[in-house]
C-alpha cells in the first residue's frame, strides 16, 4: 500500500509541487494549507510522514511539530521541515521540537525523494 | 506540471503582495503590531522560497534582503519607521516588476539595488549581517554522490542514539539499511544500558550500536546516512583499515588493541590481564572488564577486516586457485593409472565372485564402486569446453568471407559443451575444412542472395550439443545446399552410383565424402580439388565417430558430426573366438542373435542371416581371422550399425559388457587394419578392439 504523506505548506505553489513530485513516486499525499489546517487533520488521520514548511500563519512548523509529538495518533512518524533557513538555530529549535530530518529550499523533487527514502526507508 | 506550479507562483506572489501592501499600510497607522510584522516577513519568506523553487532566482536574492530586515524588526532589533516602510512598499513594486518578467531572461536591477543599498542604510552598524553570499543556499544534501575515492576502505563507526530518537521519527534500523547500501556492514548491538524493567521508559532508545563498514565511498557518504541524528546523536567514524595500505598483513589487530582503540579498555587493564595469560576475550567478561557485548562486537570487528583482507588478497590469485595447469603428460599418466585400476578391478570382481566369501564381496564392490567414481572424475579432468575451438574460427570466417567477397557471420550455440582434449584437438581441422567448404560452396555470393530472397549476409551456424555419451557437432549454413543432381552425375560418372538404381538423398550426399569427389567446375585456392571432405571422413573416422549430410536446395546444409566423449575408456561388448576374446565398442553394437547349423545351411553359404524378416549379411570372424578349432553348435551374431548399414559379427561366445581401458598397440602393430587398439581383461588376458567398420569395408571390397 502506498505511504500517506501529509504536505503542510502555506505556499499553494509549494505544495502543488511536492504533491506532484510525491505523487510521481508513488506515496499517497493529503494537504494541508497551514499549521492549525494540519495538526487538525493529524488528529485523525494516520498518516506515514509530515513534510511541513515551519513559516505558516495560524500554527508555524515548530508549532506544528510540537503538537504532533504530544499527541498519539502520529506521535513517532518522520517530520521533515521544509525551510528557507539555513542557519543552524532554526534546524536546533526543529529538531528540538521533535523534527526527524529538514530539507533547504529550494530543492530539486530528487532531493525531496532522497530525503524522504532516508526517513521513512 | 511545472509550468503550472509556476503559473500558480505568480497567482499567489501576487495575492501575497496584495496582503503585503495591505500590512504594510496599517503598520504605518499600528508600528508596534507584531502580528502584522509577523505577517510582511512571513509574506517576504513565502516569496522568497517558493520563488527559489521555482526559478525566480532574482525574485529570491532580492526579497532575502527585504526579508532579513524584516526578520530584525520582528526580533526587536529594528523599530519600524517611515523610510522602512517606502522602501518596503517600493520593494513589493519591484517584485511586481520582477514577477512579470519571463524565467530565464535579463532584469534591470537599478530599482532593486537601490532598494537594498536603502536597506542597508537603515540597518544599524552592529547588525550589519556579515557582507557574505547572499543568494539562497543550495541542499547540501546528495553531494556526496560524487569525488568517492576508489579505494576500499574499513570504518568503525559506534552510534549512540539520543534517548528520544524514536520520539523524533528516527527508525535506527533505517540508518542501517541506509549504510548496508554503501558496503559490507557488520552491525552489533550493544545492550548494556538497557535499565531494570521498572525503570525502562518504553519510548527510549537505550540501545547502541558498533558497526563496522567497508566501502569504496567515502567518510562524506557515512556522515550523510547521520546527517539528520548527528547533531543530538553520538556517532564516531573511524577509519580502521583501508585497501593497499597494509594489506601485507593477513590478520588484524588483536582483540585487546581494539578495545583499547575504541576507548573500551585501558592499556594497563589490558597489560594486566595479558599476564594471566588465558583467553583474552573471556578473561576481560570474567573478570568484568568489559561486557561479553563489547567483546563480541570487537571480535565481529577483527573478523571483518580479516574476511575483507582475505577477500582482496585472494581476489588476484582466485583464477589460480579455481584451475591448474598441469602437463599433459601428467594427465595421460593419471588415465593411464586409472584405467590399470579398472582393469585390476574387474579381476578382483570376478575373484571375489568366484570365492563367495561375503566379506570379500562386499569390499569388492565397494572398489568397484569407488573405481567407477575415479574413472569418471579422471575422464572429466580430460574434458575442456569445446568453445576454445569455436572461437579460432571466427577470424577465420571473417578473413576467408573478405578473401571471397561474401559477407558471412558465424553464429555459435553450446561452446560450454565438454569433450576430451584430444578428441578436441583431433577435431579442429575437420572442422576448419568443413566450415571452409561451407563459406567457399555453400553460401552464395551477396548478389545471388538477394535475388533468391534471402539477406545479403549469409550465417555459418556451428552448434555442439551432448547425445548420451556423444557430443553431437554440426555445421550448418544457409547457402546454396548441395546439387543433387551434379552429385548423382559425377558419382555416375566415376561409377560409384548405379544411375539406375534406386538411391536414397543421404546416400548420394555420402558421396562427397568419396575420395578424388569434386564437382567443381574451377579448382580455386581454397577448394576444389577433391581432397578434403574424405579426409575430414578419416579423421571423424579415427576418434570413432560418424558424420552425416543433410541438404535442402536453396536453403542450406547441415553437416553433423557425432564424437564419442572420451578416447580412453569404452563400454564393449566382450566376445569369445575359440580361446581368444575380441571386444566390440558398445556404441554401434544394437543386438545379439544366435546362429544355428540350420541357419548356415538355409543361406547357402551365402552368409545372411534372416532377422525378423530384414536380410543382415554377416562376417565369421573366425574364418577372417583365421581362428582354428572347432566352432560350438550354435554361435552368435552381434549385429552391428556402422553408418546405417546392419551387419553381423559372428563370434563363438558373447561374454558380456566390459569396460574396456583402450591401449594402443605399439608401433610395430600401429597399421594393422581392423583392430584399433587392445585391452586388458580383468585376468590379465589381452582383448583386440576390432574396428567394425573397417571389417565392414574390407569385407565389402573384396
Amino acid at each position: 500500500m502506498a505511504k500517506l504523506i501529509m504536505s503542510a505548506d502555506d505556499s499553494a505553489s509549494v505544495r502543488q509541487m511536492v504533491a506532484f513530485t510525491l505523487r510521481q513516486n508513488g506515496y499517497d499525499v493529503v494537504e494541508a494549507v497551514d499549521g492549525a489546517d494540519a495538526l487538525n487533520k493529524l488528529n485523525s488521520m494516520k498518516v506515514d510522514m509530515l513534510l511541513t514548511d515551519l513559516n505558516m500563519p495560524n500554527l508555524d512548523g515548530i508549532g506544528l511539530i510540537k503538537g504532533v509529538r504530544a499527541g498519539t495518533l502520529n506521535r513517532f512518524i518522520p517530520i521533515v521541515m521544509l525551510t528557507t533557513e539555513s542557519n543552524d538555530a532554526k534546524k536546533a529549535e526543529g529538531k528540538a521540537a521533535g523534527a526527524t530530518g529538514w530539507i533547504v529550499k529550494p530543492f530539486k523533487p530528487e532531493q525531496l525523494i532522497a530525503v524522504i527514502k532516508k526517513v521513512l526507508g | 506540471m511545472m509550468e503550472e506550479a509556476i503559473a500558480t507562483y505568480r497567482e499567489e506572489a501576487g495575492e501575497l503582495l496584495a496582503e503585503l501592501e495591505t500590512s504594510l499600510l496599517e503598520l504605518e497607522e499600528t508600528p508596534d503590531d507584531n502580528e502584522l510584522i509577523n505577517r510582511v516577513f512571513r509574506a517576504m519568506h513565502t516569496i522568497k522560497g517558493s520563488g527559489a523553487m521555482f526559478g525566480f532566482d532574482e525574485i529570491a536574492s532580492f526579497t532575502h534582503e527585504v526579508e532579513t530586515v524584516f526578520d530584525m524588526v520582528r526580533n526587536g532589533k529594528m523599530a519600524v519607521t517611515k523610510r522602512l516602510l517606502d522602501l518596503a512598499l517600493k520593494s513589493r513594486d519591484h517584485i511586481i516588476y520582477l514577477l512579470s518578467c519571463p524565467l530565464g531572461e535579463e532584469v534591470d536591477r537599478r530599482d532593486g539595488n537601490e532598494i537594498i543599498a536603502g536597506l542597508r542604510h537603515l540597518v544599524p552598524q552592529a547588525e550589519m549581517p556579515e557582507q557574505g553570499p547572499s543568494e539562497v543556499p543550495v541542499n547540501c544534501l546528495l553531494t556526496a554522490l560524487v569525488d568517492e575515492p576508489a579505494d576500499e576502505y574499513t570504518w568503525r563507526i559506534r552510534f549512540r542514539p539520543a534517548a528520544n530518537i524514536l520520539m523524533c521519527g528516527t527508525n535506527p534500523l533505517i540508518l542501517f539499511n541506509e549504510l548496508r547500501g554503501l558496503g559490507n556492514v557488520h552491525i552489533v548491538a550493544q545492550l548494556d544500558e538497557i535499565p531494570p524493567l521498572d525503570s525502562l521508559v518504553g519510548e527510549n532508545c537505550y540501545i547502541y550500536w558498533d558497526i563496522i563498514l567497508t566501502t569504496t565511498r567515502g567518510e562524506d557518504a557515512i556522515k550523510d546516512v547521520f546527517i539528520f541524528v548527528e547533531d543530538d546523536c553520538y556517532v564516531k567514524i573511524e577509519l580502521i583499515d583501508k585497501s593497499g595500505l597494509i594489506d601485507k598483513e593477513q590478520g588484524y589487530k588483536k582483540l585487546g588493541d581494539i578495545l583499547v582503540e575504541r576507548g573500551d579498555l585501558s592499556p594497563v587493564e589490558m597489560q594486566k590481564i595479558i599476564m594471566l595469560q588465558k583467553r583474552f576475550g573471556e578473561l576481560l567478561v570474567e573478570q568484568g572488564i568489559v561486557s561479553s557485548e563489547k567483546v563480541h562486537s570487537a571480535l565481529v570487528e577483527q573478523e571483518h577486516v580479516k574476511s575483507v583482507r582475505k577477500d582482496r588478497s585472494e581476489t588476484p590469485s582466485v583464477e589460480v586457485a579455481a584451475s591448474v595447469r598441469v602437463p599433459v603428460e601428467r594427465l595421460y599418466q593419471l588415465t593411464n593409472l586409472v584405467g590399470e585400476i579398472v582393469t585390476v578391478q574387474s579381476h578382483l570382481s570376478q575373484v571375489s565372485l568366484a570365492g563367495g566369501d561375503a566379506t570379500f564381496i562386499a569390499i569388492s564392490e565397494e572398489v568397484e564402486r569407488l573405481t567407477n567414481e575415479l574413472r569418471d572424475t579422471a575422464l572429466n579432468i580430460c574434458m575442456l569446453p569445446i568453445g576454445s575451438t569455436f572461437s579460432k574460427f571466427r577470424r577465420f570466417v571473417r578473413d576467408l568471407s573478405s578473401e571471397l567477397g561474401k559477407e558471412v557471420e558465424m553464429e555459435t550455440f553450446g561452446a560450454d559443451t565438454e569433450l576430451d582434449k584430444t578428441v578436441i584437438e583431433k577435431l579442429n581441422d575437420p572442422l576448419l575444412h568443413i566450415i571452409r567448404n561451407s563459406i567457399d560452396h555453400g553460401i552464395e555470393m551477396p548478389e545471388v542472395r538477394m535475388a533468391a530472397g534471402k539477406s545479403s549476409r549469409g550465417t555459418v551456424f556451428l552448434r555442439a550439443e551432448h547425445s548420451g555419451d556423444s557430443v553431437l557437432v554440426s555445421i550448418r549454413d544457409d547457402g546454396a545446399g548441395l546439387n543433387r543432381d551434379l552429385i548423382l552425375a559425377k558419382a555416375v560418372e566415376r561409377g560409384l552410383l548405379s544411375a539406375t538404381a534406386d538411391v536414397s538423398d543421404k546416400e548420394i550426399y555420402a558421396q562427397i565424402f568419396t575420395p578424388g569427389f569434386s564437382t567443381a567446375e574451377k579448382i580455386t585456392s581454397i577448394s576444389g580439388r577433391g581432397v578434403g571432405m574424405d579426409v575430414v571422413k578419416r579423421s571423424i573416422d579415427s576418434l570413432r565417430g560418424t558424420i552425416s549430410v543433410n541438404s535442402v536446395r536453396c536453403v542450406g546444409t547441415t553437416i553433423t558430426l557425432k564424437i564419442p566423449l572420451t578416447l580412453a575408456i569404452i563400454d564393449s561388448l566382450l566376445v569369445k573366438i575359440g580361446n581368444d576374446h575380441f571386444v566390440l565398442p558398445l556404441a554401434e553394437v544394437e543386438e545379439c542373435i544366435e546362429l544355428t547349423r540350420e541357419d548356415i545351411k538355409k543361406s547357402h553359404g551365402r552368409n545372411l542371416a534372416n532377422v525378423r524378416g530384414a536380410i543382415i549379411p554377416y562376417i565369421p570372424l573366425r574364418q577372417l581371422f583365421n581362428i582354428t578349432g572347432q566352432c560350438p553348435d550354435v554361435e552368435q551374431i552381434v549385429i552391428a550399425n556402422i553408418h546405417g548399414t546392419k551387419v553381423g559379427f559372428v563370434v563363438d561366445q558373447v561374454v558380456g559388457e566390459h569396460q574396456a581401458v583402450i591401449k594402443s598397440l605399439g608401433k610395430m602393430y600401429r597399421d594393422v587394419k581392423g583392430v584399433s587398439g587392445a585391452t586388458m581383461l580383468g585376468d590379465g588376458t589381452v582383448a583386440l578392439i576390432l574396428d567394425m567398420s573397417f571389417l565392414l569395408l574390407a569385407v565389402e571390397g573384396s
